[in-house]
Formats: C-alpha cells, sequence, structure tokens
C-alpha cells in the first residue's frame, strides 16, 4: 500500500477490524487520512466504507454488538483510548449523513447547539458571530440571514444540508465525515455542497463517502477504494479513475460489477 | 497489469458503443494502410489511373474521422467513461486522428505521383517504396496492437521508425546531389523529396498511434524518449 508519510497525514487507520457480532466487516484496513484534503471512500454496498467512516469519530461505539480492533489516531493519538472523551472526540471529528437531519429547533439554535454545550462563547455576541461566520461558511448565511429565529426543518434539502454542514463548522471541527452527503438532494444543491467541500478544505480535513463515481472524482484528491471489508486499492484520484492499478477497481468504477 | 479482456459491463449497450468504435478505427486504418499501399504502387508502377482512385478513395477516411468524433462525444456526454474506458475513447479521438494525417499523406503523394508521370523517371523512385514499405508494416503492427489491445511488441514497432528516419536522411542527401549535378532533376527531385518527407511524417504518425495504444493497454506512457533520426536540418549545412 503506498502509505504517505506520517507527517502528511491527520488521521491514521492501521490494521483496522470491524465486527458486528460474528460476521466480520471490516479486515484489516491501512488507510491514512491526509490533512486539508478531500479523501473519497467508495465501493459497492456493504463494502465496508461507511462503517470505516464511523470508526473515525467512534459512531460504531452506539452500535450493540460491533467491535472495533487495530489502532486509529488523530494527530498521533489513539482515537480508541479508553481515557478519551468521546464527546470531545466529536467536537473535534464533525459528521454529516446522508439525509440532513436538522434540529426541530430554529436556524439559529441548530447552528448555536454545539458551541453552546462546548461552552464555546462567552456572550450573545459572540455567539452570534460564530452562528454568522458558519452559515457563511456553509454558504447559507445569504439565504437565512432574514430568518434565522424560523425553524430548520422548513428549508429546502439542499438549504438544510448546508445547515447541517454549518452545525457542523460551528464547532470548529478539524476534520469533518459526510457520509453521502448529496444522495438525497438534486443536481443544482449537490453542485452548492461539492463546491462548499472544495472551499472547505482550505481550514478542514475531509472524508467522504459516496455512491457517485463522477462525484469522488470532482471533489476529492485521494480515493480509496472498498470491497468486501477490505481496501483495495488507495492513491492520487486523478490515478485512481485514469489508470487504477488493481482489476476490481477498474471493474467497479467501469460499471462492470459491484 | 490490467487483464486483455475485460468483463462486460452492466449496461450492455456501452460494451457495443466502445465496440463500434473500435471497429469503425480499424477500418479507418485499414483503409488508410491500404490507400498508403495503393499510392506506393502507383508511384513505383507510373500508374495514374491508380493515383487518381488514392485521391479520391480519402473522402472515404475523412467521413469515418467525423464519425469516431461524433461517437466518441456521445459517449463522453451520456456514459460519462472511467479509467480504461475513459482511455478507451480518448485514444479513440487520437488514434483516428492520426490516421486521417495518414491518409492524406497518401492523398498527397498520389498527386505527386500524377506529376512525376508527366516527366521521365528519377532512380531514387526505387528506394522510397522500400521506406514506403516500413512504413505501411509500421502501421500495421501498430494497427494490430490496438486490434487486440496488446502492447507487447509494440516498443520493437515504435522503434522502427528510426529506419525510416535513417532511410529519409540518406534520400534526402541522394536527391540533393541529384539536383546539383543537372538543374533539369530539380522539379522530379523535389516531389520526391516531398514524398519521401511525407512517408517520413506517416512514420511519425503511426508512432504516435503506437504510443496512444500504450498508453491505453498500460495507462501510463512509454518510458523512454521517442526514436528521432532525421538529421536533414543540419545535413543541409554540412
Amino acid at each position: 500500500m503506498n502509505a504517505i508519510s506520517p507527517t502528511l497525514a491527520k488521521m491514521h487507520g492501521r490494521k483496522v477490524t470491524v465486527h458486528y457480532g460474528s460476521k466480520q466487516a471490516l479486515f484489516d484496513v491501512d488507510l491514512d487520512v491526509p490533512e486539508r484534503m478531500v479523501t473519497a471512500l467508495i465501493g459497492p454496498s456493504g463494502c465496508g466504507k461507511s462503517t470505516f467512516l464511523r470508526c473515525l469519530n467512534r459512531m460504531n461505539d452506539v452500535i450493540d454488538g460491533c467491535k472495533v480492533g487495530g489502532e486509529i489516531t488523530l494527530d498521533g493519538q489513539d482515537i480508541y483510548d479508553t481515557k478519551l472523551d468521546v464527546v470531545m472526540l466529536r467536537a473535534r471529528i464533525g459528521m454529516v449523513f446522508q439525509k440532513p437531519n436538522p434540529f426541530p429547533k430554529s436556524i439559529y439554535d441548530n447552528v448555536a447547539y454545539g458551541p453552546r454545550i462546548h461552552g464555546m462563547a462567552s456572550t450573545k455576541g459572540e455567539l452570534d458571530e460564530i452562528v454568522r461566520a458558519s452559515l457563511e461558511k456553509a454558504g447559507l448565511w445569504k439565504e437565512v440571514k432574514e430568518r434565522l429565529d424560523q425553524p430548520g426543518t422548513g428549508l429546502s434539502g439542499g438549504q438544510q444540508q448546508r445547515l447541517c454542514i454549518a452545525r457542523a463548522i460551528a464547532v470548529s471541527p478539524e476534520v469533518i465525515l459526510m457520509d453521502e452527503p448529496c444522495s438525497a438532494l438534486d443536481p443544482i444543491a449537490t453542485a452548492k455542497i461539492e463546491e462548499l467541500i472544495d472551499e472547505l478544505r482550505e481550514n478542514f480535513t475531509i472524508v467522504i463517502v459516496t455512491h457517485s463515481m463522477q462525484q469522488a472524482a470532482r471533489v476529492s484528491q485521494k480515493t480509496a477504494f472498498f470491497h468486501l471489508g477490505q481496501l483495495i486499492e488507495w492513491g492520487d484520484t486523478e490515478q485512481i479513475f485514469t489508470s487504477p492499478k488493481d482489476e476490481r477497481t477498474q471493474g467497479y468504477i467501469t460499471g462492470r460489477f459491484g | 497489469m490490467m487483464p486483455q479482456k475485460a468483463p462486460d459491463h452492466i449496461v450492455k449497450s456501452f460494451d457495443d458503443e466502445l465496440r463500434k468504435l473500435r471497429e469503425q478505427i480499424l477500418a479507418m486504418g485499414g483503409r488508410a494502410e491500404a490507400q498508403f499501399a495503393d499510392a506506393i504502387n502507383a508511384l513505383a508502377k507510373r500508374d495514374s489511373d491508380k493515383a487518381v482512385r488514392v485521391i479520391e478513395s480519402d473522402k472515404g477516411i475523412d467521413a469515418i474521422e467525423m464519425l469516431v468524433a461524433q461517437d466518441s462525444l456521445k459517449i463522453l456526454a451520456l456514459r460519462q467513461p472511467m479509467a480504461k474506458d475513459l482511455r478507451e475513447v480518448v485514444a479513440a479521438i487520437k488514434i483516428s486522428s492520426d490516421i486521417e494525417r495518414i491518409g492524406d499523406y497518401a492523398k498527397n503523394i498520389a498527386k505527386r505521383t500524377l506529376q512525376l508521370n508527366q516527366q521521365a523517371p528519377l532512380k531514387p523512385t526505387g528506394s522510397i517504396p522500400r521506406m514506403g514499405d516500413l512504413a505501411i508494416k509500421l502501421i500495421n503492427s501498430v494497427l494490430s496492437a490496438y486490434a487486440n489491445d496488446d502492447a507487447e511488441g509494440l516498443i520493437a514497432a515504435w522503434r522502427s521508425d528510426e529506419s525510416i528516419d535513417e532511410m529519409y536522411n540518406s534520400l534526402f542527401r541522394e536527391l540533393l546531389t541529384y539536383m546539383m549535378e543537372d538543374p533539369r532533376n530539380i522539379g522530379a527531385s523535389t516531389h520526391l523529396l516531398f514524398i519521401a518527407k511525407n512517408i517520413e511524417r506517416i512514420g511519425d504518425h503511426a508512432t504516435n498511434i503506437a504510443e496512444t495504444v500504450h498508453f491505453l493497454v498500460h495507462g501510463k506512457p512509454i518510458d523512454e524518449t521517442r526514436p528521432k533520426g532525421d538529421t536533414t536540418n543540419v545535413a543541409i549545412n554540412g
């Protein structure tokens, strides 16, 4: 595997295995997530890509019978260390899900929720500023600044997803995990999210799971191909999509199986 | 290394489209090769009728190139091909334009043959067919490599372009001598010189095709410097 040098990687996965009960879902995955880049995880349904993504901020902890093995580090620190505060970890590694899931609260409160519970603002003015900056970074500010008190659930699907991204970045995470963030969106809303991902790359490290080859090709710099719980191939996105080394990668991205 | 024969796509019509693209290129290549061989033959035999047929048949090659361009564009727009499929379409576009140029050069040779046939034969007319045969063999081997999706032996063919370049260099010197010997030879010699240059260019387009086929099969360029034997730019002074 063409592992990159440790200094460049924000997160490291070494021999990561996952069992759901007796079923093994991931087999010895070695994958590095380079800093301030977009890493796309692709592969057919059930290949383990979402499972791997969820290992990165310990979302699998909440699933009964799920056992994670191997080592995953963030800036060299083991994230499965028992002394580690999982809530703090998830503040550093945010997540955006497949279906937009705003809280049944106002647009303002959706974004302010994280900073409030983490005590990131001491005055109303500071909190207002965090909310404004997050909505701006998520490319939503202009559309919602006049109606911050209205429910987040009243926005369109694409706006809701950008609200969820604003909510994720409000707590200043270092890494953002995205699990098929555009699968419920139309092409225009998808393009806006993709443009946003490209802008966010300046400040954040992003890992995205996507079923759309074109999307992976468009937004990512590194692509990892999973198949049957194994990491088959990992490399520069351009190389994966023009001349993949493994014939299983070739077969999947050209639509021959999967 | 990639398997020589990839399994079919889940969407069958995509396979049909890619197959059709390859067939068009091969048909086009076959025509250009035959046309070029006919042009050389017309020159050697001083056969003006054949030369005229070569000139007329170039339209057929141009028409196939248009079809390849349209079909490639359609595949890019509708299928958004990836990996080998993407290289397949890009290769089709590049190879068809090289073949189209080969056809043009064959046509030009035929046109010059018509001119030459008005004049007394000149001796080097004999060594041009040998040079032509080398170029025909080169075209043939790069097209078979493309047809079989097989880059084995391609590098040997790719290197053989050097011999064509060398023959061109010696022909160039030979024709210069003829022109210096007797100014009445200048007209015919110039035509022969252009014909030799056309063949040399045909060899270059064939090596381009070899490089494209290598990229198509292996996903990376041939990692050697391209053979370059044309030294006539300095010969004129030396």
